[in-house]
């Protein structure tokens, strides 16, 4: 009955459900891992050892275009990670892009699946329409709003709005990081709004009904009954799309070009821009270390914020 | 305007004004993507032109223009390297899921959120130690090095949501496939394959998505020979009202696939974005 707690369960998995780990000999144990083997090596080859390099050349001054620059530094490359305000502007960047995307898609995307779960209609095609901007190739959506929709001469959008006066704005570069933003919800709202749609769709319609015959109104409803039944989704959704948003590259290397100056460089632009721009492999080190070691916290408290709600959940 | 609106052919009032602020709001996401395809059908001319065209004879020309172009090699290396690592995600990520599901041992939550957490690393993690090796390997530039990568991006999604569906099948069906003796590759290829079909289906659409729509392995990793369908589209970038039909007409084509993937099996998408969580 309780949806929470079966989604939460297949989120953070129920490993041990099945057969008694303890009765199960040494040997017998690494039998059983075997067909697990191929899949743990490669990505311990291709994900951990890479990181491991990537902590040892963070101790290096290593320009790739100089040879022979390849020498130990130390922790030059994080005091200037310190110093520099270019980093600080990245990593406030980071967060700004991150908390106001999966801020405004979250409430834009439970919007939509409140329609879209009610008396509608067309509800099939609505989802159908509605889930595009997700699925179009990002570099071609980001292509689209910046030449086609708001280019100052040549765009639709400037068009429209010279009757208002707002003709000839040049958005791009007058409001880079509402830019930003306003593209990444456009793609991130369906993804909410279908996680949020799952979760109103697993509530018992003859709960609201009684509801409604007690004497609730639809708000008083909504906030009793509907929200704490989807806020596991809201949470989940929420934790996915801002690990997938902390990495947004794609639309700032379209529209913007982490620009004007610095004003919409985040950190994975930041990072492609010192090791593949500058060719600075050691600092460009530096700022992956400092990102990996951001996204895991942000990662595990919003993993344990999932987990402890499971746990409370289990202990029923 | 709308409260007013008298209730049609026995539809409720309410019923009416919420369909219409529905579609509203639906018109306004989809309007980009509409305005793309609209783009595309239109001449040079037509798609850059003030005030903007709306009513125009759709023309091919640009759509031919783009598939007679350079773009043809763009997509078939997306094709090469979205299907070669969907297809070694899957080789590698069935047996570990199974393995996860089928064969719990102490570590297995453990071995789980290890997947997981590879996932969830920022590429700032590997890239640049992966970008020196794929160079003293001279696999810059080409495509089997996208493969592998993508491979590993997708592997940690795709061993999570086979594993949901292999959770589903009841046990008793592999204890009687080792009963009647049947051997590991027998048991994965006649009984496991079949029974998760959706499940592979639904994993498979996860990783094609995430591999044909990527950009930042392809524009680092590949310059010419390799380059995949978005990096096609980098040659847009500057365009300033010169090539606007083209460039979405390019748009359209780059994102075909995965649109239509997605939206034939909207059901898996759900499952497979939230990794096997949301059903």
């Amino acid at each position: 009955m309780n949806t929470g707690s079966s989604l939460l369960r297949s989120v953070v998995g129920s490993g041990g459900a099945r057969g008694t780990a303890a009765s199960i000999s040494r040997r017998e144990a690494w039998l059983r891992r075997l067909p697990l083997l191929p899949a743990f090596v490669y990505v311990v080859l291709v994900t951990q050892i890479p990181f491991a390099l990537t902590v040892y050349y963070s101790f290096f001054s290593w320009n790739l275009l100089k040879e022979g620059s390849f020498r130990f530094s130390g922790l030059d490359n994080y005091a200037r990670l310190l110093t520099d305000e270019g980093i600080r502007t990245a990593v406030l960047n980071t967060v700004v892009l991150t908390f106001s995307v999966i801020a405004i898609s979250v409430v834009l995307g439970m919007a939509v699946a409140t329609l879209l779960n009610s008396e509608v209609l067309g509800k099939g095609l609505m989802r159908t329409l509605m889930i595009a901007p997700f699925l179009i190739m990002p570099t071609a959506g980001a292509l689209i709003w910046k030449d086609t929709l708001l280019n100052p001469l040549f765009g639709l959008l400037p068009n429209l709005l010279t009757p208002f006066g707002l003709g000839r704005v040049d958005w791009v570069n007058r409001f880079p990081m509402a830019t930003v933003v306003a593209v990444e919800v456009w793609r991130w709202t369906p993804f909410m709004m279908l996680i949020i749609l799952a979760g109103l769709q697993s509530q018992n319609p003859e709960v609201l009904e009684a509801a409604r015959v007690d004497g609730a109104t639809p708000f008083q409803a909504f906030r009793r009954i509907t929200l704490p039944l989807v806020r596991p989704f809201v949470e989940l959704g929420a934790l996915l799309g801002s690990l997938f948003v902390v990495q947004t590259f794609d639309s700032i290397y379209m529209l913007t070009y982490g620009g004007p100056g610095q004003d919409t460089t985040n950190i994975p632009f930041l990072l492609y821009f010192v090791a593949f721009q500058g060719f600075n492999i050691g600092q460009a080190s530096a700022i992956g270390v400092v990102a990996v070691i951001m996204t895991t916290i942000v990662a595990t408290l919003g993993l344990r914020t999932l987990f402890s709600i499971f746990q409370v959940e289990a202990r029923r | 305007m709308s409260a007013k609106v008298m209730a049609r052919g026995g539809f409720p009032t309410s019923k009416v004004v919420w369909s219409v602020v529905g579609w509203l709001v639906v018109f306004v996401f989809f309007f980009p993507v509409l305005w793309m395809w609209l783009e595309a059908f239109k001449t040079e001319p037509q798609a850059a032109s003030s005030p903007p065209t709306i009513l125009f004879v759709p023309t091919l020309a640009e759509f031919q223009e783009v598939l007679s172009g350079d773009f043809p090699p763009f997509f078939i290396n997306s094709a090469i390297a979205s299907i070669g690592s969907t297809f070694l995600v899957l080789v590698l990520g069935v047996p570990a899921a199974y393995a996860l599901a089928i064969r719990p041992v102490k570590r297995t939550q453990d071995v789980l959120f290890f997947f997981i957490s590879t996932r969830f690393l920022p590429f700032a993690a590997s890239l640049v130690p992966l970008y020196l090796l794929a160079r003293d390997l001279h696999l810059l530039d080409n495509i089997i090095a996208l493969v592998l990568i993508y491979t590993t991006i997708n592997l940690p999604l795709a061993v999570w949501l086979l594993r949901s569906f292999l959770l589903e099948i009841p046990h008793d069906l592999f204890e009687a496939a080792r009963v009647d003796g049947a051997s590991f590759r027998t048991e994965i290829l006649r009984i496991v394959v079949p029974l998760i079909a959706p499940g592979i289906a639904a994993t498979s659409l996860i990783c094609l998505i995430f591999s044909w729509n990527e950009f930042f392995y392809a524009v680092n990793f590949t310059s010419s020979a390799a380059a995949t369908a978005p990096i096609f589209l980098v040659g847009f970038i500057s365009g300033r009202g010169l090539f606007y039909a083209k460039l979405a007409a390019a748009a359209t084509l780059a994102s075909l696939p995965v649109l239509l993937a997605g939206w034939i099996a909207q059901k898996q998408l759900i499952r497979g974005l939230t990794m096997g969580a949301v059903k």
